[in-house]
């Protein structure tokens, strides 16, 4: 098997590194785990998706969400995408394929639990480490999280109370 | 609830308009007309209203949707996919650059900010002088750009400005820095700030409410949600024989299968800069000097965080009224890049997507947005000689994609800029500053800022950069060897063929665009309805 630093070197080289996270990306998902996100009626996300954005999300976020809470962000960063045009749309589904298969998210990620019991500690410094790598290819995977987890969570009415955002008075009769 | 008040377009539409949805369309469709415009942005909508005051036929093309004041909720779940390019994720090749682009009717004059700056009198003799632009004198410029500012009502802001402008009015008092109020093109603003998500009030005049319903009154014709694919070439690469594009499906970004063919006497590009010259790339057009696409202009902007002890709200109110062009000034315009500041509506999907970190730092940060200042500097690219821009070219969809690599001199601006605006932050009392770059943290003073940013590594998807601002690409040239059309927007090697939009500027503009676009729209637009009348 080709080891986390070969395959960061190749990754370098080219987009070799996506070619390699397609063929990682067949064998082996991850077992998933019966859980509240699962059978959620997505257009883009399949329920591997689901799964590690579950358990990624609330690190990300910084919140705590519950069942509804997470429910109304994975449709949200379903439409995100599928709002996306599809040459974008294959690049984040390469993205989530790499993510979702057990050799990706333990060599590639550092995680080395299944997405849906790692700790937050260990998110987290999955989250940091691709967020500070000197890989450009890593850092921009992290971006494409971030950007993806908080336009999902902040798009949502739901998320305006904590920050006191709210439309102006005169606005709302315009909505 | 719907709104209380009127849509023109969608009375327009009761009138009887001749418009065309593609994703309504189910069989091919042909058309002719004297002049086919693609794109309905700024260049696009003044063109067609002064073509077709000429009484000549036009039709306006449009890859993204009709959408009017009745649809703008002043929501950004539902602004940025439906009236943004790319759901307002356009990026450059590396990923480095986030690029905003309206993909609508009114393109992104229906999303601006309406921020309204004469085309810099050092521009337009930089022009003169180093590109052999030599018609572009003061003299023949300023009666078009009287006329463009009288076309879309640009006047004086005479509100005060909100609580997030006057941090950078504050700060540059306080540190004698040269600043000043920004005009604005509207009219009985309500002072909202949603300008991004499509004016509700129909105050905004853009595009979409002036000149777009002016020229289908005029009879000329509109498709919407149809993207041209390519323009059909003569035999001897010298003429455009035909303008073919595809209709869309409701969600604006599949075709349908459906095919549109428009036969023109004349063409008039308008897909703003990287549309226009990707369609130029997408279509074979001749290009012996190897000069298209080349040289396209962000303004790559960097940004400043600041918690204030004040109420600032920062998403309400009028968007962008203050600005200083102090370090604009303050270097040679060809030596070490200047900027101009300025302060952009914060929301809470741009600001959580652009703010850096994550977890709880970012959650905290979100929560202090009633107390947030956001600075801006937009940096002036294009004029320095190691600032040549980026390269527009095709993805193997056939889709655009602009490859800008991020030079020297333009990191060093960068750099400078954070200084500045943490700077000025703390000058207007800031309790503390953030510069948005994935290896900053909260600074309590202006030293500590400044230490910090003096070691920041200067690395794309470390710091955060945008841009709203894109020019160039298919630039004016004053022969065949150095652009890809003339002063007037003529085509060098196409006969029938003008680029009327932003990316006919050989540099970046220095301000915020859209008045420029506006003002050689109404000069090219009205030379072109003289010579085909
Ligand atoms: C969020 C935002 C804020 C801004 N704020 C300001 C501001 O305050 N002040 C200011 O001066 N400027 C501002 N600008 C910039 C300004 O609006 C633009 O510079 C100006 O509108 C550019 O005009 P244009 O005609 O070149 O292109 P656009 O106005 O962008 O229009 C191009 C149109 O062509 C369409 N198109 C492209 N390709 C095709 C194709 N193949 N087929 C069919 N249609 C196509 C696009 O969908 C789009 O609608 C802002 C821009 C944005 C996005
Ligand atoms: S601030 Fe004025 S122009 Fe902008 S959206 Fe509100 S009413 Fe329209």
């Amino acid at each position: 098997m080709i080891s986390r630093r070969q395959l960061l070197k190749t990754g370098l080289a080219g987009s070799a590194l996506l070619l390699a996270a397609g063929f990682l990306a067949r064998p082996d998902p991850d077992a998933l785990r019966a859980s509240d996100t699962q059978g959620l009626d997505t257009r883009f996300l399949n329920a591997s998706d689901t799964n590690l954005l579950a358990a990624i999300a609330p690190v990300m976020l910084g919140l705590s969400l519950d069942a509804n809470q997470l429910k109304a962000l994975l449709f949200g960063v379903d439409a995100a995408i599928t709002g996306l045009p599809l040459m974008l749309q294959a690049e984040v589904r390469q993205l989530l394929d790499l993510l979702g298969n057990r050799w990706g998210r333990r060599y590639l990620a550092g995680v080395k639990a299944p997405w849906s019991s790692a700790s937050v500690a260990e998110l987290h410094a999955f989250l940091d480490g691709w967020r500070q790598s000197r890989f450009t290819l890593l850092r921009s995977g992290y971006q494409a999280l971030h950007g993806l987890i908080n336009a999902a969570w902040y798009a949502n009415p739901a998320s305006f109370a904590a920050l006191s955002y709210g439309v102006p008075a005169q606005g709302r009769i315009l909505q | 609830m719907t709104s209380p008040l009127k849509d023109p377009i969608r009375e327009g539409l009761t009138r009887g308009w001749q418009v065309y949805d593609g994703a309504a369309l189910t069989q091919d469709l042909q058309l002719d007309c004297d002049v086919a415009i693609v794109g309905s942005g700024a260049g696009g909508g003044i063109s067609a209203e002064v073509l077709a005051q000429a009484g000549l036929k036009v039709l306006l093309i449009e890859e993204g949707a009709l959408k009017s004041s009745t649809d703008f909720r002043l929501l950004e779940s539902e602004a940025y996919p439906q009236l943004y390019q790319e759901s307002a994720n356009r990026q450059t090749l590396d990923k480095g650059i986030t690029i905003l682009q309206g993909r609508t009717v009114g393109g992104s004059t229906t999303v601006n900010w309406t921020s309204s700056f004469r085309p810099p009198v050092e521009t337009l003799a930089w022009w003169r002088e180093k590109h052999g632009l030599s018609e572009l004198g003061e003299a023949e410029m300023l009666p078009w750009i009287a006329k463009a500012e009288a076309r879309v009502h640009i006047g004086e802001w005479l509100a005060p400005p909100n609580p997030n402008n006057s941090v950078l009015e504050k700060g540059c008092s306080a540190l004698g820095y040269s600043h000043g109020r920004i005009r604005r093109n509207v009219h009985d603003c309500w002072n909202l700030g949603y300008c991004g998500m499509g004016c509700p009030t129909n105050a905004k005049q853009s595009m979409l409410v002036t000149t777009i319903p002016s020229a289908l009154d005029k009879g000329a014709g509109l498709l919407a949600r149809v993207r041209v694919e390519r323009l059909l070439l003569s035999a001897d690469h010298k003429h455009v024989d035909a303008v073919e594009g595809l209709a869309l499906k409701a969600d604006t970004l599949t075709p349908s299968g459906v095919k549109v063919r428009i036969k023109a006497r004349h063409v008039v590009l308008c897909g703003g800069a990287i549309g226009t010259p990707a369609l130029l790339l997408r279509s074979g057009a001749p290009d012996p000097h190897e000069v298209l696409g080349k040289r396209t202009f962000l303004h790559p902007v960097v940004l400043s965080g600041a918690i204030m002890p004040e109420q600032i709200e920062p998403w309400s109110g009028a968007p962008q009224t203050v600005y200083s062009n102090h370090f604009l000034h303050t270097w040679p315009i060809d030596g070490q890049l200047g900027y101009k500041l300025e302060v952009p509506p914060v929301h809470p999907v741009l600001l959580a997507t652009t703010l850096t970190g994550f977890g709880p730092d970012h959650a905290r940060l979100m929560q202090d947005m009633p107390h947030l200042n956001v600075m801006l500097a937009l940096t002036r690219d294009g004029f320095h000689p190691d600032s040549q821009g980026g390269t527009v070219k095709l993805k193997k969809d056939g889709s655009p994609a602009l490859d800008y690599p991020i030079t020297d001199p333009v990191w060093q601006a960068f750099r400078q800029a954070w200084r500045s605006m943490a700077e000025l932050q703390f000058a207007a009392g800031a309790k503390s500053v953030l510069t948005v770059h994935e290896n900053a943290k909260p600074a309590s003073s202006w030293a500590e800022a400044r230490t910090q940013i003096d070691t920041l590594p200067l690395e794309i998807l470390r710091a955060r950069v945008v841009s709203a601002h894109v020019m160039g690409g298919a630039a004016m040239g004053a022969d065949a060897q150095s652009g890809v059309v003339n002063h007037w927007g003529e085509h060098w090697q196409l006969d029938n063929l003008s680029v009327i939009d932003g990316s006919l500027f050989p540099t970046s503009i220095g301000a915020n665009p859209q008045l420029s676009v506006y003002t050689f729209a109404l000069r090219n637009a009205s030379r072109l309805a003289s010579r085909l009348s």
